[in-house]
């Protein structure tokens, strides 16, 4: 009576997570904290058979390493609280002895999956989606009375439409042949490619010849369901083939739009464009850890400190390296490329120098990490859907930028005739500067986007300058349209290509392409036909 | 161009370079050496030339004028192969199609061109320029064995002689003067020995008396080659011209004598704006 | 005077020819009796690793006559002569790998590593890898095949300047992901190595090491003569107007194509032959022969010697070389830092290269980048 009362109180007082902590089975417990691996897994059964909410969080204790025993008693220890796991109720103070209950991986695979069957019956619908998740993989049989249950009361539609395939995928392996027929029909409908080797295991032969199903009924209805089940898988693979070509290609686009201004626009041949693509990156990390040592509460919001650090960072060593040498090489060209391949050398290098030659970490932010599930099998990460975005502001930016202000007015002046530019009065060596600044800017920006879903080292740059001088070059010297164009669609063909044949085979066959491509149109896609003016 | 000026006689028919000029096998029998037909050209919608229509008789020495954009340069690009035109066709006497060769092949067939800004190779000696246009063999098997004849040294140092550069034979030819250097490429041109020379504003950045030679050259050479002259220059079109051809907005605005051009209403108003 | 005697006069005067004598008596008396007949503590021998070392720069000379004559005369600026080179050397290196033999770690017919990948019979592109003659055809005619193919597509549609230098690269960017995967069948990842035998002999004695040093030298001799009548003849002429003045040259008559082609194919089978002769001694070729760093820092050996100057080719080839060997053992870390400062340097402030400066010191007219004797 104290002792309920007590709990009372806490419950009240504190509205923790033990409110569901009804009596336990005090034998079944016992039997999980004291019994040895088999008596565990038996115990863990029997809560999923009962169908016991409440046995979740015993059960999610043992799984995170926080039941613990104290002489008789079983505990649920978080931080310094301990709550009774059969009464639920807290015991303090915390008893001096107490020993962890240990549980091994096959005691750990089967509570994973338990206590996703025990969440079906959660009153948070986040947490039985998740539930339901889990078990799409690896239900077990014993599960199914709980699933049927969780069916009768569930009332969200998404949560119902997989539990009645995660009931179907169980009832597939029982023995009764009309609910194995109305399962597999009902399995039809799935886009999950565990189903299609559920379904595609109902109709293997066996050594000598005969199938392992014996029941010719069972293996028709198996066949036209599996092949519903691949038209929908067949059909997230194009949807994922399709995110994963627009992504590439984003990124080629980050890659290349800040070339497109200093080769396409400006007419220089930066050979060091990769190596300020690795500075912006390498800023992104010195901010992330920055914000990890002084901020860390801000850490989730640490981009929108490293995006205009990877900006002005490569833009300021861009600037740097137009005063310094590629001013003096101006209309040399072939000159320019060697100076500046000298350059990223010594990039490379000085970034080795300061931060060693091994790859670091750039870690997303949490908002980041995950994705949109799309199907069964397409899941479309948010750092790439992000970079996405992020490549389409970047582009609207710089349209605008060249459009609209005086610096992207001046720009276009001094590219189009620097002499006609000067005597009117543009300052044609400052805007130089600027412009080319503006590109390096861009290539910092980049670095940043890529260090989110890919390794940082000294090295990243070298991996990107032939693909982004290749797009530029496909799409048109001096288009932004066609860098745009160019940059999504080689990102796409190149995935479609991968697809089919394999990323090296693919890589060439884009290169390959791009050589014979500009064979027909050497202007690129999208250049303007003019008189001949050079004699 | 500094020292004493020769007088450019002694350009007669017997004179020694223009004596050497071929006549090749270019059917030419009905007295016309080039004939552009409704030639049009566009540039994204931008009409350089609009169904021009040219002849150019044998011997004929022609100026072509114009206002800035009338087409002149195209027209030029167009005849040498540089540019093809979108409709129209291009006949050099009277069976070869010029847009179906290239530029070099045109340059076989017997068409020197000079450009508007002067194109000599700047690292080699005007002596070694006017021997790579020399009339010759010019595939590479027969270029890598190739070696100077006498008379083809003579016809070289002769043709230095006419374009005063004997004293500059081995000087590097980016080292001379603009005026030299024009000269070095109607001497190359020369050296071509073809049947029709088209010469884009040859006297652009001559000193007068260089220009007073030019126009006694160009005279001397009409009657054997069959020239076209595009120049901005009206005092020096005035000297040379027989007959003159005003392009405007890439077709023919008006053609014959110059004094019959400059008088006419439509070229008035194209030159001196409304 | 006789042609030939005219030929030998137009290649290079008293001193030149005295030159060449001096470095044909090195290449095939001097080194060969220091290494081979002076005792190995005697402070006169020449040591194997020298020779070899030697032998190796050459190879990357004969490179930069090859690079020089496409760049330095042609103006046209090569970023995939790595991929030539490599080519040769695998020619070379499939002929060499057949004759381990039985002696691999598999002591297997087929090379080690297509045991390792489990192929039960050679690829057909092995086909009569093991005899010496056909070897020989490939090292010339694979590069030259695909210099002439890529070539006559890249200059027929007028592909020239910064944009060739870019495709060249893709192209050797390419052909080295290709040769990385182990399915090309040329050895993926590593590539050849572990050599034993070259036409019967121990490639890792020292006298086949000195015949190989020689015949090196040998080919480099030739390669610079060769080079010098070309650049000399009226072909060399036309080149350095197609440099100059391209469009001109057509309008003089000269179908330009056929020039390039020319010099550009001929330049790709000198690598090819370089790599040949490179790969026995270095004793390994790999994939990463054929990184765009490898092509482009042929460029910078031709750049720093002096462009437009055979012999600057050659100096430029063993300044740059000796100094990698110097510093990748001193100092590795600061190679890149000195290399990255010889790009800028040299462009920024010696166009001409150390030949361009001595010859500027020598005399005060400018220099002239041909010699045509009229």
């Amino acid at each position: 009576m104290k002792n309920a009362l007590r709990a009372l109180v806490l419950a009240l007082g504190l509205g923790c997570a033990s409110i569901a902590a009804a009596a336990l089975d005090a034998a079944l417990v016992a039997k999980l904290a004291f019994g040895d691996n088999d008596e565990k897994i038996a115990a863990i059964r029997a809560f999923v058979t009962q169908g016991e909410p409440a046995a979740a969080p015993l059960l999610d204790a043992l799984a995170n390493g926080q039941l613990q025993t104290a002489g008789e008693r079983v505990l649920i220890v978080r931080e310094e609280a301990a709550i009774d796991a059969v009464s639920g109720e807290t015991v303090t103070p915390l008893p001096e002895a107490r020993e962890d209950v240990i549980a091994n991986n096959r005691v750990r695979g089967e509570l994973a999956n338990a206590v996703a069957a025990l969440r079906l019956l959660a009153p948070d619908r986040a947490l039985r989606f998740q539930a339901v998740k889990e078990l799409e993989t690896g239900a077990s049989a014993a599960m199914l009375p709980l699933v049927r249950r969780a069916l009768e009361k569930e009332t969200d539609a998404e949560i119902r439409a997989t539990l009645a395939l995660v009931a179907a995928t169980i009832e597939v392996k029982s023995g009764d042949k009309t609910a194995r027929l109305a399962a597999i029909r009902a399995l039809a409908s799935s886009d999950s490619p565990n189903t299609r080797s559920l379904l595609g295991s109902i109709l293997l032969k066996q050594r000598d010849g005969r199938f392992v199903e014996p029941d010719a009924d069972v293996r028709r209805a198996a066949e036209d369901s599996l092949i519903a089940v691949q038209r929908h898988l067949a059909w997230g693979e194009r949807a994922g083939l399709l995110f994963a070509g627009v992504s590439l290609g984003s990124i080629l686009l980050l890659a290349a739009l800040g070339l497109a201004i200093t080769y396409g626009l400006m007419g220089v041949i930066n050979m060091a464009h990769g190596e300020l693509i690795m500075i912006g990156a390498y800023a992104t990390y010195v901010v992330q850890n920055l914000v990890r040592a002084y901020l860390p509460g801000a850490f989730d919001a640490y981009l929108l400190a490293a995006i205009p650090a990877a900006f002005i960072v490569s833009g300021l060593v861009g600037m740097a390296l137009e005063r310094s040498v590629i001013r003096h090489l101006y209309g040399r060209p072939l000159e320019t490329l060697l100076a500046t391949w000298g350059i990223s050398l010594m990039l490379i290098q000085t970034v080795r120098t300061i931060f060693g030659a091994q790859n670091v970490q750039v870690e997303n932010p949490a908002w980041m990490s995950g994705g949109i599930e799309l199907m069964a099998n397409v899941v479309l990460p948010w750092n790439r859907i992000m970079i996405i975005g992020f490549a389409a502001l970047v582009v609207i930016g710089v349209a605008l930028l060249l459009a609209r202000t005086r610096l992207g007015l001046f720009v276009r002046g001094v590219t189009q005739n620097r002499a006609m530019a000067s005597c009117v009065g543009v300052p044609t060596a400052r805007v130089d500067t600027w412009a080319f600044g503006l590109g390096s800017g861009l290539a910092g920006l980049a670095g940043c986007a890529l260090s989110q879903i890919g390794n940082v080292g000294p090295d990243l740059g070298q991996a990107y300058i032939v693909d982004s001088f290749m797009v530029v070059v496909f799409g048109g010297v001096g288009q932004l349209a066609g860098t745009l164009v160019a940059a999504l669609g080689l990102g796409v063909i190149n995935k479609l290509l991968e697809a089919w044949s394999g990323a090296v085979i693919a890589k060439i066959a884009v290169l390959v392409f791009i050589v014979l491509f500009i064979q027909k149109r050497p202007q690129g896609l999208f250049a303007l036909k003019g008189r001949a003016v050079e004699a | 161009m500094s020292t004493g000026v020769q007088a450019m006689g002694g350009l007669g028919a017997g004179d020694p370079v223009l004596g050497h000029l071929a006549r090749g096998e270019l059917d030419a029998s009905h007295g016309v050496v080039l004939y552009l037909e409704d030639i049009s050209v566009s540039f994204d919608g931008f009409k350089a030339l609009n169904a021009l229509s040219l002849a150019i008789d044998v011997g004929e020495l022609r100026c072509v004028i114009g206002p800035n954009g009338a087409g002149k340069t195209t027209m030029m690009d167009v005849i040498t192969g540089k540019t093809r035109p979108d409709t129209g066709t291009v006949y050099f006497g009277q069976s070869i199609d010029l847009t179906r060769l290239s530029e070099a092949e045109i340059a076989h067939a017997g068409i020197g061109r000079k450009f508007q800004k002067p194109t000599i190779f700047e690292r080699l000696s005007a002596f070694e320029n006017l021997e790579l246009a020399m009339k010759a063999d010019k595939r590479v098997r027969k270029t890598l064995f190739a070696r100077l004849a006498s008379d083809q040294r003579d016809r070289i140092a002769d043709t230095l002689r006419l374009i005063r550069l004997s004293e500059a034979a081995d000087r590097e030819a980016g080292l001379l003067s603009h005026g030299q250097k024009q000269w070095l490429e109607i001497g190359m041109l020369l050296m071509q020995e073809p049947r029709l020379l088209l010469l884009d504003e040859p006297v652009a950045g001559m000193s007068d008396e260089e220009t007073e030679r030019t126009a006694e050259l160009f005279v001397s050479l009409a009657g054997r080659h069959s020239l076209v002259v595009v120049e901005h220059d009206m005092a020096f079109v005035g000297t040379i011209a027989r007959k003159v051809t005003v392009l405007h907005e890439g077709s023919v605005l008006a053609e014959g004598p110059l004094e019959q051009v400059q008088n006419d209403e439509r070229v008035i108003e194209v030159y001196l704006g409304r | 005077m006789g042609p030939l005697a005219q030929t030998i006069t137009r290649l290079y005067g008293i001193r030149g020819w005295i030159g060449i004598a001096i470095a044909a008596l090195v290449l095939f008396v001097l080194v060969p009796v220091l290494n081979l007949a002076v005792p190995q503590n005697h402070p006169l021998h020449v040591s194997t690793f020298l020779v070899t070392l030697s032998g190796k720069i050459m190879c990357y000379a004969i490179v930069a006559l090859a690079m020089d004559l496409i760049w330095g005369f042609a103006g046209i600026l090569s970023l995939g002569h790595g991929l030539f080179f490599a080519l040769g050397g695998y020619a070379m290196g499939m002929y060499l790998m057949r004759q381990i033999g039985r002696q691999g770690q598999y002591q297997s017919e087929l090379p080690d590593f297509m045991v390792f990948l489990d192929w039960k019979e050679l690829p057909w592109h092995w086909w009569m890898s093991d005899q010496f003659w056909w070897a020989a055809l490939l090292v010339v005619a694979v590069p030259g095949l695909l210099a002439f193919g890529f070539g006559y597509l890249a200059f027929r549609s007028r592909i020239k300047g910064v944009y060739f230098s870019i495709i060249t690269q893709a192209l050797t960017f390419a052909a080295m992901l290709l040769f990385f995967r182990n399915e090309t069948g040329f050895g993926g990842n590593n590539g050849f190595t572990d050599f034993k035998r070259l036409l019967g002999f121990d490639v890792t004695a020292p006298q086949t090491r000195v015949v190989l040093f020689a015949v090196t030298g040998a080919t480099l001799l030739g390669v610079l003569l060769l080079g010098r009548w070309l650049v000399s003849s009226k072909f060399g002429r036309v080149l350095a107007a197609i440099r100059d003045a391209e469009t001109r040259v057509m309008f003089c008559g000269y179908n330009t194509l056929h020039y390039k082609l020319f010099i550009w194919t001929l330049s790709a089978i000198l690598c090819g032959i370089a790599g040949a002769l490179y790969v026995p001694q270095v004793g390994i070729i790999n994939p990463s022969e054929m990184s765009p760093a490898n092509s482009i820092e042929i460029a910078i050996w031709v750049a720093v010697g002096g462009r437009g100057t055979l012999v600057g080719a050659i100096a430029g080839a063993g300044i740059v070389n000796a100094a990698k060997s110097v510093f990748t053992v001193a100092f590795p870390e600061y190679w890149l830092f000195f290399l990255g400062l010889l790009f800028i340097g040299v462009t920024l402030f010696l166009p001409g290269g150390v030949v361009g400066l001595l010859r500027a010191r020598r005399r005060s007219r400018p220099v002239a980048l041909t010699e045509a004797a009229p």
